[in-house]
């Protein structure tokens, strides 16, 4: 029932750019899977791709044994859920979920069931004979959801769902989709470029840069274990640096050092390159003495409740992000210091800060 | 209660509470507008209709114009013939519209082109194209001559002077106005409703039939309202290329018969005031058939 869709060198070209480029990925059933990336990085086109919405330029996509990148999109049988939530402003709620279900000829009294167990599902029966207009964005949302799992897909397809709700309705939604993959046990692709709504959603991140994959793995993998700068940007390192490496590693550490201070760090580098990014994540960057001394003078505090969001500059201008309950304030002189288990040394690219948020 | 509060709040509150309602100083804005619209047409409706009321043949009484239009077969035919010619002018003018809006209502190469070669019929005159027609679709024109070369015919077809001759000039008028306003609001309906009806399982009839038709359809109705008061006030055209004394002698040509040949004007006006009763009812219909259908936004969600 719950099949496995492989995608086998999946390239879409626009022009002379390549917008996805060779893209292999398998997808297991019942398995949920982040696209992430910045914009522009290819996950909306994989997603299209996937939907049948546009055309290949080159590879193929299985679904088991069936070869379906040729399908149109009506034949495909996968659920989709647009950023914009496209719910058809003439339908009442109950006709916009009802709709893929008639379209498909299920009949009258089955297709009722199984539109008003959804519509429980998704806390949607009080506004059933509404119109999409008279809706919040959350009920909207809802609503959008509930109309592609209605039809029980074999694939649901979610575009940057969340991107258009406030930040606590975010949350919500964020617990409400998670919940009802465990419910449903959809396979699903989910596009998004926030990191942490990809870490706590899927099973499996697919982490996209130029229409390239950079690093496939479950959260617990890429979090800790980022391959490169570029997937460190992503996962919560903020302190991207430029530095330059010294001669010789040891234990799988390496000494680095920029103008005005020298870290030890884990040794992350594909050769030895000298010309590295040090990463550190903001909570791993402390006031106060220990390894890898830094001297810096704090610039801003950001309250964020339990702690504080410090960004403090060096003295040759190096600005460094860090979280700590200490009460800062800006001109404070302070000493940072870092464990070099937690500060990973990265071979430099030219674009590796872009992955950064 | 309201009167006793109104008593004792001040100048100022009355005003603001005025202006919540809409009611400021701004409406004074639309004071030009208003006097052009009592100007130019309350004004002239008003005289026309006291003038049609008042018949110049003694002893005919108020309603006088009216029942001698109307007992008289000739005269109240004009009403059919007119609706004969406006209502499948409308109809084809809208109707051919919409599947070629429908299939440019993306963007690509070449639509600006397009979209221009379909609109400059409107910037001919009646007249320009009255001429053109006579040309090409004449018994010596190159439509029939080819028709005749090739064997096809007999004998050439007659398709001015007439009734259809009169149907060409107002589709060739008609359709870039009609083709013009459905595209855009053809635009204006969100792309990816249709991506989402194709993603369960609409095919393409069904995504055209199920959310592009009825999301159309107001505007669709707005489109016919207008087209049909072009093509009803027909004048030129059903004289220059039509019959005007016989199949195409509409409204608007007896109007001007009563007053500027036979010099009645309260006749003419009468006429005048037919016609535009005959165009009330059938605008009517057409708006009330729209506020049935689906009124709101052609978006979904945000966005």
């Amino acid at each position: 029932m719950v099949g496995e869709l492989r995608l086998d060198g999946v390239t879409r070209r626009f022009g002379d750019q390549v917008a996805l480029d060779g893209f292999d990925l398998v997808i297991r059933g019942g398995e949920f899977i982040a696209l992430l990336g910045p914009s522009g990085c290819g996950k909306t086109t994989a997603l299209n791709c996937l939907a049948g919405l546009l055309p290949l330029s080159g590879g193929s996509i299985w679904l088991d044994d069936e070869r379906i990148d040729g399908l149109p999109p009506e034949r495909r049988g996968f659920g989709m859920v647009f950023q914009n939530y496209a719910l058809f402003p003439h339908l009442s709620v109950r006709r916009n979920v009802a709709f893929g279900l008639a379209m498909h000829g299920v009949a009258k009294r089955e297709a009722s069931e199984r539109v008003e167990q959804v519509l429980d599902l998704v806390g949607l029966q009080p506004h059933a004979e509404k119109y999409p207009a008279q809706l919040s964005g959350g009920q909207q949302q809802r609503v959008a959801i509930a109309r592609a799992v209605v039809m029980e897909p074999s694939l649901l397809l979610m575009d940057e769902p969340l991107s258009n709700l406030d930040a606590k309705l975010r949350l919500e939604m964020r617990t409400e989709i998670r919940r009802l993959h465990q419910q449903l046990g959809l396979t699903t692709v989910y596009v998004t470029h926030d990191q942490e709504e990809a870490l706590s959603l899927a099973d499996r991140l697919v982490l996209l840069r130029d229409g390239v994959v950079e690093q496939v793995g479950p959260p617990e993998e890429l979090y800790p274990q980022p391959a490169s700068a570029y997937v460190a940007g992503f996962m919560g390192y903020r302190n991207l640096l430029e530095m330059e490496a010294s001669n010789g590693a040891t234990d799988g550490q390496v000494t680095v050092g920029a103008e005005g201070f020298e870290l030890r760090g884990t040794d992350r580098r594909d050769g030895g390159g000298r010309h590295v990014i040090c990463a550190i994540r903001p909570e791993d960057l402390r006031p106060g003495e220990g390894p890898n001394p830094i001297d810096a003078r704090v610039v801003v505090v950001e309250y964020r409740g339990q702690e504080l969001a410090v960004e403090a500059m060096t003295e040759q201008g190096t600005a460094l992000h860090l979280l700590t309950t200490e009460r800062l304030v800006p001109g404070d002189a302070v000493m940072l210091s870092a464990d070099p288990e937690r500060v990973l040394v990265f071979d430099a690219e030219e674009e590796a800060r872009d992955g950064g948020d | 209660m309201a009167a006793t509060e109104t008593l004792r709040v001040s100048a100022p509150t009355r005003r603001s509470r005025l202006a919540e309602r809409g009611v400021d100083r701004t409406l004074l804005l639309l004071a030009p507008a208003v006097v052009l619209l009592l100007a130019m047409f309350a004004y002239p409706f008003l005289y026309g209709l006291q003038l049609s009321l008042r018949p110049q043949e003694v002893g005919g009484g108020l309603l006088g114009n009216y029942r001698a239009f109307f007992s008289d077969s000739f005269e109240s035919g004009t009403i059919l013939k007119t609706l004969k010619l406006a209502v499948p002018a409308t109809a084809i003018n809208v109707l051919a519209s919409i599947p070629i809006a429908y299939y440019m209502r993306g963007t690509f190469r070449g639509k600006r082109l397009l979209t221009a070669i379909l609109v400059v019929p409107v910037t001919l005159g009646t007249v320009l194209v009255a001429e053109g027609l006579l040309r090409y679709l004449g018994p010596r024109g190159w439509f029939n001559r080819t028709l005749l070369e090739i064997g096809i015919l007999d004998e050439p077809l007659r398709l001015v002077h007439n009734y259809w001759g009169v149907l060409f000039s107002l589709v060739i008028t008609g359709f870039p106005f009609a083709f013009l306003l459905i595209l855009s609001y053809m635009s204006g309906i969100d792309p990816t409703l249709e991506r989402a009806a194709a993603t369960l399982g609409a095919g393409p009839w069904q995504r055209f039939r199920r959310i592009i038709l009825p999301l159309l359809a107001p505007g669709l109705a707005t489109t016919a309202v207008l087209c049909f008061v072009l093509a009803f006030a027909v004048f030129p055209s059903a004289s220059l290329v039509g019959e005007p004394s016989g199949s195409t002698r509409v409204l608007s040509i007896a109007a001007y018969h009563a007053a500027f040949e036979d010099y009645d004007y309260s006749m003419g006006s009468a006429i005048a005031m037919i016609m535009g009763a005959v165009e009330l009812a059938v605008i009517a219909l057409l708006l009330g058939a729209r506020s049935r259908l689906y009124k709101g936004p052609s978006t979904g969600g945000k966005g």
